[in-house]
């Protein structure tokens, strides 16, 4: 297996170049040759979430993404969700709503939210749970993390509502 | 130095002590993806390790070849027991007294066991490396029940043949580990005789996994030039680890600096030893190189401590109206290949006699027999005190098994046998002495707020409906009252590997006003960095904003037993509050030679030291610190640091009232969780937020343990739940929001009165659910069924009452 592929990636707004085996996933790409530690592996069987990034605007568990397939694409983290000078509104409505305990969950989680509430802006509260049930937290029950991104959909739906 | 808030409430509002929902300092890194946890920690030239493990539950090993494995490129080597043997490291104590492989010495006892440890450049090389590694196994019988395994004539531990003594006493049989006994057998037997009532229910709790997000992991780097190991690991007692380390490896303690850095769950998985922290650890010194091993999820499930596997059998006593006389418990406890469970040492059961619960029983038995089987070791407390769980699980079923052979309601049932706040102190019939509690008063408030009356004649309407064919659900109440029993605990009685229970706090206050405090404690989610600033602010005046906790790094942490058990705070916290009040001792002599009064002439006012009766005049905290380093002060020496060692008098005693009320679909068994409430007393509340998330929690995991979360073999020994297609753990999806509420009860002998919160929702959380369950099939006869339940249990149970028609 040493036959490498030449991969290009555009992660969080940086252009990545480098070589390997069609075989790696993405995950480690990210985590172990480009240093983006904040996807975790939780499972390797695509169930937990905590690897998720979004690829090409869709949400995806990057445990279960061959980097060849990825190849092109742009990639957003949760290091590219926010930065500490101008956090994204959800890092903020989660320490605000105690939507985290480990925190091994949370990236993948916000960054599922991020999409989520771009796909939807005016979620119910079902309609959260749904789209979250794909990312698996051990410690809250959940009930924070919905509390979080509800509170961060209705601040920018208020925030927009003010501006027009 | 920040501006003086002068007025009081500003003052106190500004210290964000104790009582008050600060939001977590934590969540900053956490939520921006700068966690550091195991797997992100990357040393130069670090390799990765992996394990060939065994497809058999149980098989004899004639060879292991591993050249081709070798021959691949990037491999730099393969362990087997062979090379351990050399250094007396193929197998290790267990925190329970009994001995594990750390890689197969002539068999292998459980399927996913560690045979070998290949060591490569990377973790592709290592797993193809993995495959080319040739073992040739002779398969045995294999015994995955525990009763089938104390009749058979199979020999599961050879290594024992002939020990008819174990780590805690006489073994019956070559598969039996140890009887563990308390109570007054006899006296119990008498009351049972001649009881009005007496009901034996068996039980089985089944075998699960504390499955954390994040699995076990550790990162080994032996400096060769200065002697020195370094481990990273998911450890959730630090200090322990470090101290196994020592002793089995022979390198001097002080040679050695364990870190748990940040610890994506724990739950109980991450307290004992496991063998790749050993071979991460002898690969680095053989190799010279960092070496990581981190288990990914089928080796989490498959090796790495389970939890319960109870086969409990009740018995217990009542008079005709209902009040208990007796209780008569014997459990044959599964522990797996090893007994790996990580109880104190003279708890091999762990605190299973806590098992009178909440309730005045006057007399008690209970007898544990531990078990060898085909299946993973183990046996540590997923969420709960050690074996806590099994307890009040036990007792809550009795208590509704007793209710419906005396055709009472379960709620008045457990009313007239609480033990009475008036009793506390109480000593109960099995040996504890629970510290406080009002349980008629939590009771009563539970029942209020959910207007059980009303429930019961909702479900009673329901039922009748049923009957008359005009729907096709039921209605669940499941009552819990539980007590917990947490903060292990006093030297006198608790210890692990002969180290006793205490635990530590060290703090350094700065020059400028600000903090340090190092704990031996190892926060994996509970928000240690957040509370125990709160508890130091209250203590010494010092805004938890200005407060650093430190924990996990052994190098710099005082000496501490870890994280579990709902520890920290009992006994950590009160490490905390001890050290705090020294400093504050040292503080008031500066405050009264600065404001050149007598000691006692100052008294302690939020974040300052006034002069009584003149409260114009004062020193304030941040005066203080600078005048502790600045200003020689005839009789004391500068600085102004204070380490507690705290060794607790006693545990501390949670408890809590929960209510569960379910509909559940009588033709496809789908319950729906339509309320949960659940009031705990754990005493004096640090952080009201962080205590609401820790009970959301508890009580999730307690809702997957009891509707469909198990560790399941076949009769080979094959693991059949080891992905989490099939380990359920719930989504968003499945979980209802909860109505928390509280009563305090604050703790007597604890300096705060704190309790320690984190395990009692599960605790409590796992018998609700299941006696909603089954408290909806009570009017048609159903008296007890085992958990989990599942779609399919339910769907089963339904059909054995013969309600499909």
């Amino acid at each position: 297996m040493t036959n490498k592929m030449h991969i290009q990636l555009n992660v969080n707004g940086e252009a990545q170049e480098f070589l390997a085996e069609p075989r790696e996933l993405l995950i480690y790409a990210l985590r172990e040759r480009l240093n983006i530690t904040g996807p975790h592996v939780g499972c390797d069987t695509s169930h937990c979430g905590a690897c998720t990034v979004t690829l090409n605007g869709k949400s995806v568990k990057s445990c279960t993404v061959f980097v060849a397939q990825a190849n092109g694409a742009d990639i957003t983290t949760i290091e590219g969700i926010g930065t500490p000078d101008a956090l994204h509104v959800l890092q903020e409505s989660f320490r605000e709503h105690h939507g985290l305990q480990c925190g091994f969950c949370t990236p993948g989680m916000i960054t599922r939210a991020a999409k989520l509430l771009e796909e939807n802006p005016t979620p119910t509260e079902e309609e959260v749970r749904f789209g979250m049930a794909g990312n698996i937290c051990r410690c809250t029950g959940y009930q924070n993390i919905v509390k979080s991104i509800l509170a961060a959909a209705s601040e920018v739906n208020a925030a927009q509502e003010a501006a027009e | 130095m920040k501006d003086e808030v002068e007025n009081r409430e500003d003052r106190v509002a500004n210290l964000k002590g104790m009582g008050c929902s600060r939001k977590r300092v934590e969540d900053a890194r956490f939520t921006q993806g700068k966690g550091n946890y195991v797997d992100d920690v990357k040393l130069p030239g670090m390799l990765l390790g992996d394990f060939v493990r065994s497809p058999y539950g149980h098989a004899r090993i004639k060879s292991i070849d591993t050249s081709a494995a070798l021959a691949l490129d990037g491999v730099i080597a393969v362990l087997t027991a062979e090379d351990l043997a050399p250094l007396n490291l193929h197998w290790m104590p267990t925190l329970a007294g009994d001995k594990q492989m750390v890689l197969a010495d002539g068999k292998v006892l459980f399927q996913g066991q560690e045979v070998a440890f290949v060591v490569a450049r990377d973790r592709y090389v290592a797993a193809d490396a993995v495959e080319l590694v040739e073992v040739d196994y002779e398969d045995l019988p294999v015994i995955v029940n525990p009763h089938e395994s104390l009749q058979s004539d199979v020999v599961l531990r050879e290594d024992l043949a002939g020990q008819t003594s174990g780590a805690h006493g006489p073994r019956k049989h070559h598969n039996h580990i140890f009887t563990w006994e308390v109570g007054d057998k006899d006296g119990t037997e008498q009351v049972m005789d001649s009881a009005d009532v007496v009901v034996e229910q068996s039980m089985y709790y089944h075998r699960t996994h504390p499955c954390p997000l994040e699995t076990c992991g550790s990162v080994a780097s032996m400096d060769k030039v200065n002697g020195k190991l370094t481990v990273y690991g998911t450890f959730q007692a630090p200090h322990v680890v470090r101290t196994v380390a020592s002793l089995l490896s022979g390198i001097e303690e002080h040679n050695i600096r364990v870190i748990s850095p940040d610890i994506g769950g724990g739950f109980g998985n991450k307290v004992g030893v496991y063998p790749g922290y050993v071979c991460s650890i002898v690969a680095s010194i053989v190799t010279g190189k960092p070496v990581k091993w981190v288990e990914d999820r089928m080796e989490n499930l498959m090796s790495t401590a389970f939890a319960r596997d109870y086969h409990m059998t009740g018995k217990i006593s009542a008079t005709k109206a209902g009040k208990i006389t007796g209780l008569d418990c014997h459990v044959i406890a599964d522990h797996g290949a090893f007994d790996a469970c990580a109880d104190p040492t003279k708890f091999p059961a762990g605190f299973m006699n806590i098992c009178t619960g909440s309730y005045d029983i006057p007399v008690a038995h209970l007898t544990v027999d531990g078990v060898y089987t085909n299946k993973a070791p183990g046996g540590v407390s997923y969420r709960c005190s050690f074996r806590v769980t099994e307890a009040v699980y036990l007792i809550e079923r009795m208590i509704e098994v007793l209710a419906i052979e005396l055709n009472m309601d379960a709620a008045e049932l457990r009313r007239i046998n609480f033990i009475k706040k008036e009793q506390f102190p109480y000593t109960s019939a099995l040996g504890w002495e629970y510290d406080s509690g009002d349980y008629h008063t939590a009771w009563d408030k539970a029942l209020e707020a959910v207007d059980y009356a009303g429930l019961r004649a909702e479900q009673a309407e329901r039922v009748a409906a049923f009957k008359r064919g005009e729907t096709r659900s039921l209605m669940g109440i499941g009552l819990t009252f539980f007590t917990e029993i947490v903060g292990a605990g006093p030297v006198k009685n608790c210890d692990i590997l002969g180290m006793g229970m205490f635990d530590s706090c060290e703090i350094r206050i700065h020059p400028t006003g600000s903090a340090i405090a190092r704990l031996g404690t190892i926060s994996q989610g509970q928000g240690h960095a957040t509370t125990f600033a709160q508890i130091l602010a209250s203590e010494i005046g010092i805004s938890a904003d200005s407060i650093t906790i430190e924990e996990g790094d052994t190098d710099t942490a005082p000496y501490g037993l870890g994280t579990y058990g709902s520890r920290s705070t009992p006994v950590a916290g009160a490490a905390t509050a001890m050290a705090g009040r020294k400093i504050r001792a040292k503080a008031q002599m500066i405050a009264a030679y600065l404001l050149e009064v007598h000691d006692d002439d100052v008294e302690f006012d939020v974040d300052r030291f006034v002069v009584k009766g003149a409260p114009e005049r004062f020193k304030t905290m941040t005066e203080i610190a600078y005048a502790a380093y600045n200003q020689a002060i005839p009789g004391l020496e500068p600085g102004l640091e204070a380490v507690s060692y705290y060794d607790p008098p006693n545990m501390t005693y949670p408890f809590g009232a929960y209510v569960c009320v379910m509909d559940i679909d009588v033709d496809t068994g789908v319950p729906d969780i339509r309320k949960f409430y659940a009031l705990d007393d754990c005493g004096t509340r640090i952080n009201p937020m962080i205590i609401e998330g820790q009970i959301h929690g508890g009580l999730t995991e307690a809702l997957a343990v009891a509707l469909g979360q198990e560790i399941a073999y076949d009769d080979m020994g094959n693991v059949k739940t080891g992905t989490l297609m099939d380990f359920f753990l719930p989504t968003a999806w499945e979980v209802p929001n909860y109505e928390t509420d509280h009563t305090v009860t604050p703790s007597p002998h604890h300096p705060i009165g704190a309790k320690g919160v984190g395990e009692s929702p599960h605790v409590g959380g796992v018998p609700c659910f299941s006696n909603a369950v089954q408290d909806a099939f009570r009017a048609f006869g159903n008296r007890h069924t085992n958990m989990p339940h599942d779609h399919w249990r339910i769907w089963k149970t339904a059909n054995d009452l013969g309600l499909h028609g």
